[in-house]
């Protein structure tokens, strides 16, 4: 099949940046949407063209590499995919496809498709951890955990922080992230003794780094790939208005 | 006070106002409602009503101070809210699209500002009377002020009326959103639950607006007239 | 080269004790005088980099990848095996132990396998504590399943995301060190060189991926945790940036690359679908528990599978392997698989498929059972493929997956070049000639969370070093190196892609050196690579320049780095005159088809010394004692 794909072009983090027209033709079923840009890149590296960059790596749903705004889109139109996983079964010849990078001020592009996401990182150095240093624990089985509680944090735990829910809340906030995060520590005995700590931290580090406010419009769950329920973002308000009210440190 | 700022400095403690602020203005919505919904019962009903409140003397004023601080907090929060969250998308999708948000949920500063300048106008027109001064001309057959006779002359404008029911519409918008978000930014969300707290926010927004609506258009119909003797303006 | 295991005297279950107690030690207040450089965040380096800066070791570490949280570790989707025992079914840290060597065909070095059974519990308990939510029973302890190789169940497992799990644990303990300033992190940074002072590792030269910067860095010693190679095959389960650059960097600087042949396929991957594969996915070997592995009896035969009698199926693994079945080593199962498509009955399109059937467990168990243990890998299947694996089998095929080989490492776990460390995928020490399933996960966070933290600090106590800066001339020197070596790649500008020349490769590697190898296909390919090579620098074409993010230019580096270490593995291929796990050499096998060792010859590690690109590297040979394990025939009947 042919496509008609807008693309945003930024040569680095000070141009200004414009959307371009490309065709791509030749694009089969099977292939993955980034192997359709594979085509599309190898063909402006025999024009002498840049190819077009984009994160991406282990290209299988997990890494949390790609990050693409497909019309508008965070990762496209199907319900819990990453674009490395949405195949060109999904559209037709003729298509016209915009694709941009994920926007925030919290994330800015570093060149065409690519952004920056370290600010995801530095929420996790504030404190989302389990400070257990290594060794001197005790047995694995030693605290049960109930199936019920052990699968809810492994529901949030499926965060692969790829960044679609900022990408996608209008305020681009990135609650669901580290409502993700909270969440996960909050449902095991383990995370009890900093939780009020970590979702006072965490949640300070957000706002430091500019990401914009919850107004609770779900989109961050409509398009996360692993399904993360904004349950957890509930959950975080909880926690941290009951830390504000509380800690005393 | 440096607790206030701190409390406004943080994102979620800036919901937690608009939620919590929110709340109060439902109740408040709902009483307001209820109280007028005597329009219905008659001219003496509704004047001893309104007398009452009259009398409340003190007491009314620090209520209405205390709406009036709920409303102010609840627009500073979300003019705070809103433009830190403008800031926080500097350049904006060339393709615009959404799954899963409602209208109602986008265009929540519109309605928002669109209810406050209603506000306005109506504590200019029924309560402060400064859009129709010989308002506060009117008193009944035992002395009270005509309140009952007041809104029947105020509705009894067909514009006056449409810009009232608009202005409900609009206002059940935004609560349809408002109610359900209000208890997801306190923490109340639970599978089990979660269905009920939303037929519970449509069903409280209709029926405020409903309620609300009931009036302009019973004047209008004619279910509520005007008693004996109280000339039409 | 000298090859001195360093392997301690005494009981193979009292080894690591002994040694532990003989190593080294620094005191606390000294410890932050010495600074470690780690290289790659996955398991083992992401583990490693945590714990070291929890002893108070001042630590540099770099990754690829634009969050630590992204090495491909993550991508690990069955397990973590230890010999916790819990199931109460006969495991013991001794049988964890024989089944891994036994697993890798008696070609892992006794003591190394002793010692990583050994820490596997401590890993499962380190996990938990923080906050890995592995999958429990109703009760709230933890769940076990079964996996290939092993009669037991022994494998923790955190859905189908296990890798993911614990990545995001070892990550969350360097994001704590990080934030506490113990560690300094640079993503986006690729290694270059590493750099050595009078014989020591002393330093990396790395790029700076967004601005083209290239800048040394220098320590007291360095880790490199930088993976396999298995992307020297193009097509591969790996992420599409997995690289052997860091470790062939090292080869060339002096470091023995130890078993480069090593190469594992693994059984159920999803089928290549046409020439714009730019990966393929794996799906977990979890699911050969319930799904059934079959062939049609009869050659091309293109019906509807559902539509094939069970009596003309042929349920080779079962038929062939009945006390493992399904569940037979990976090495084992590919092969099968390929034979099976060579005589003409694979199935799909290409007939370079077999089915992987859930009917008799979802008959058994009910849809629901399948759905709650493989949902989303089922899941994964259908978005990759289209159809729907509970109403029509899935179709696997072997793909390249994992590296045993890697840098010849010492018990130490450091190479012959002293200071330079390797762990996780990157050496070459536990796994022998065939790594068992869930077993790659428990080997990097061994190496990183339970044995570096120990040697490392006798290697920098054992030392009296001179302090080196990044002014030294070796740095300037390298650093030059890297710069040249940038230009000319960025001089390319011939008429092929980067990418073409990698799949020709790939095809080259895959045809002769992939899942069984001959002498005169291995002496072709060692032709064709050199003339490829040539091709690349002839002819190549990449474009931008090297001041910005510039993925052409990095990936041209990864290939340029692959067109010369495809020759070491053929090398390494051709002078192993036998057939051992994942190295099959068609020359040697039984007259039913399995693979033919010689202990005689070949019970040793061949590490190889780099002479120059295109001269043939030198072999020197670390002999493999077993005395603990009886060297028998690997049997799966």
């Amino acid at each position: 099949m042919k496509l008609k794909l807008h693309i945003w072009r930024q040569k680095h983090a000070q141009d200004k940046g414009k959307m371009v027209t490309y065709e791509v033709d030749g694009i089969i079923e099977d292939m993955s949407f980034l192997e359709m840009l594979d085509v599309l890149n190898e063909k402006l590296i025999v024009n002498g063209e840049e190819p077009v960059a984009f994160d991406h790596d282990c290209r299988e749903g997990i890494c949390g590499a790609c990050s693409l705004t497909i019309n508008g889109i965070p990762h496209g139109f199907e319900k819990e995919t990453t674009i490395c996983q949405l195949h060109m079964r999904h559209f037709k010849d003729g298509d016209t496809i915009y694709i941009e990078p994920w926007r925030a001020r919290a994330f800015p592009v570093i060149k065409d498709l690519v952004v920056d996401r370290a600010a995801f990182d530095r929420i996790m150095q504030a404190g989302g951890f389990v400070s257990a240093h290594t060794g001197g624990v005790p047995d694995a089985n030693a605290t049960p955990i109930s199936k019920i509680d052990a699968d809810k944090a492994m529901d949030y735990a499926a965060c692969i922080g790829c960044g679609a829910c900022v990408a996608a809340c209008k305020n681009a906030s990135a609650m669901l992230f580290v409502a993700a995060k909270v969440s996960q520590y909050a449902y095991l005995p383990q995370g009890q003794p900093e939780r009020k700590k970590r979702v006072l931290n965490m949640v300070a580090q957000m706002d430091a780094e500019g990401f914009g406010g919850c107004t609770n419009q779900y989109e961050c769950e409509a398009v996360c790939p692993k399904g993360i329920s904004v349950a957890a973002i509930a959950l975080m308000n909880r926690d941290f208005l009951k830390a504000s009210l509380t800690d005393a440190s | 006070m440096s607790a206030l700022v701190r409390f406004f400095q943080s994102t979620i403690l800036s919901k937690v106002v608009m939620a919590g602020t929110g709340l109060v203005l439902v109740l408040f919505l709902l009483g307001h409602m209820i109280g007028n919904l005597q329009m219905h019962i008659g001219q003496e009903k509704m004047n001893v009503y309104a007398e009452t409140l009259q009398h409340l003397g003190g007491v009314l004023w620090i209520i209405r101070s205390g709406l009036l601080l709920f409303l102010v907090l609840h627009i500073i929060a979300s003019i705070r809210l809103k433009a830190l969250n403008l800031s926080a998308r500097p350049e904006a999708y060339a393709f615009k699209n959404t799954v899963k948000a409602t209208l109602a949920s986008r265009t929540m500063i519109w309605t928002g500002v669109m209810i406050a300048l209603f506000l306005t106008y109506h504590l200019l027109h029924f309560t402060i009377k400064a859009t129709n001064p010989q308002f506060g001309g009117l008193v009944d057959a035992v002395g009270r002020h005509d309140v009952y006779s007041m809104v029947v002359l105020g509705y009894q404008n067909v514009l006056i009326s449409i810009v009232y029911i608009a202005a409900m519409v609009l206002l059940g918008y935004h609560l349809i959103h408002a109610i359900e978000s209000m208890f997801q930014t306190l923490g109340i969300n639970h599978p089990k639950y979660n269905s009920f707290i939303h037929r519970l926010s449509v069903t409280l927004s209709l029926v405020i607006v409903i309620g609300f609506i009931s009036i302009p258009v019973g004047v209008l119909f004619g279910w509520i007239a005007l008693p004996a003797g109280v000339v039409a303006l | 080269m000298t090859l001195d295991s360093k392997i301690p005297s005494g009981p193979i279950a009292e080894k690591w004790d002994k040694h532990r107690f003989e190593m080294k030690l620094i005191n606390p207040a000294n410890k932050r005088k010495y600074s470690v450089i780690v290289v790659g965040t996955g398991l083992a380096g992401a583990s490693a980099a945590a714990s070291l800066a929890e002893l108070g070791y001042e630590v540099t570490a770099f990754c690829y990848n634009d969050s630590a949280r992204r090495a491909h570790s993550i991508a690990a989707q069955g397990g973590i095996n230890a010999a916790k025992n819990y199931p109460n079914d006969g495991d013991s840290i001794y049988r964890l132990f024989y089944d891994t060597v036994k697993g890798g065909d008696f070609r892992a070095r006794e003591a190394n396998v002793y010692r990583l059974a050994q820490v596997s519990n401590n890993i499962i308990d380190q996990c938990v504590a923080q906050g890995v939510p592995f999958a429990r029973e109703y009760g709230g302890y933890l769940d076990n399943r079964s996996f290939g190789g092993a009669q037991v169940s022994r494998t923790f497992y955190a859905r189908g995301q296990t890798g993911q799990q614990l990545l995001l644990g070892a990550y969350s303990a360097l994001m704590r060190q990080t934030g506490l300033g113990n560690v300094k992190l640079y993503c986006r940074h690729e290694m270059m060189e590493v750099v050595l002072v009078d014989g020591h590792a002393r330093g990396v030269v790395m790029r700076d991926m967004v601005t083209g910067k290239i800048a040394s860095y220098a320590a007291d010693a360095v880790i490199l945790a930088t993976g396999g190679y298995a992307n020297v095959f193009f097509l591969s389960t790996n992420a599409i940036a997995c690289n052997v650059t860091a470790a062939y960097r090292a080869y060339k600087k002096g470091a023995g690359f130890a078993n480069p042949c090593y190469t594992q396929i693994h059984p159920t991957c999803i089928p290549v679908s046409g020439d714009h594969q730019s990966k393929l996915t794996l799906m977990s070997e979890s699911l050969r528990n319930d799904g059934r592995i079959w062939v049609p009896k009869a050659k091309a035969d293109k019906r509807n599978p559902n539509d094939i009698p069970e009596e003309e199926r042929d349920y080779y693994l079962e038929r062939k392997y009945p006390s493992f079945g399904n569940l037979s080593p990976r090495d084992i199962s590919s092969r099968s698989a390929k034979e099976a498509c060579d005589d003409g009955r694979g199935v799909g399109q290409s007939g370079y498929g077999v089915n992987l059937d859930f009917r008799d467990a979802i008959n058994r168990l009910g849809k629901h059972v399948i759905e709650e243990r493989y949902g989303n890998l089922f899941q994964m299947y259908e978005r990759i493929t289209g159809e729907d694996p509970y109403s029509v089998p899935m179709r696997i095929y072997p793909a390249a997956h994992y590296t045993m080989g890697g840098l010849w490492v010492d018990y130490n776990l450091m190479s012959n070049v002293p200071g330079l460390h390797v762990l996780g995928e990157a050496n070459f020490s536990d796994h022998g000639a065939n790594r068992l399933g869930a077993s790659a996960l428990m080997q990097g966070l061994a190496d990183g969370y339970f044995v570096i933290p120990y040697t490392i600090g006798h290697y920098l106590a054992s030392y009296k070093k001179e302090k080196v800066t990044t002014d030294h001339p070796e740095f300037r020197k390298a650093e030059e190196e890297v710069r040249g070596r940038i230009g000319s790649l960025l001089s390319l500008n011939g008429s092929r892609t980067v990418a073409s020349i990698h799949r020709e490769l790939g095809n080259i590697m895959w045809e002769y050196c992939g899942m069984g190898r001959n002498e005169t296909g291995l002496k072709k390919a060692l032709e064709l690579i050199p003339a490829l090579r040539e091709e690349f620098w002839q002819n190549a074409k990449v474009v931008g320049d090297g001041e910005s993010l510039n993925n052409a230019l990095e990936r041209a580096g990864r290939v340029a780095d692959f067109l010369e270490f495809s020759e070491l593995m053929c090398h390494d291929a051709l002078a192993r005159n036998e057939s051992c796990g994942g190295h099959f050499r068609e020359e040697y096998q039984t007259e039913d088809g399995e693979a033919l060792r010689n202990d005689e010859e070949y019970a040793h590690v061949a590490a190889w010394e780099f002479t120059g690109v295109g001269s043939k590297p030198n072999l020197h040979k670390e002999p493999l004692v077993f005395e603990n394990v009886k060297l028998q025939t690997r049997s799966y009947k």
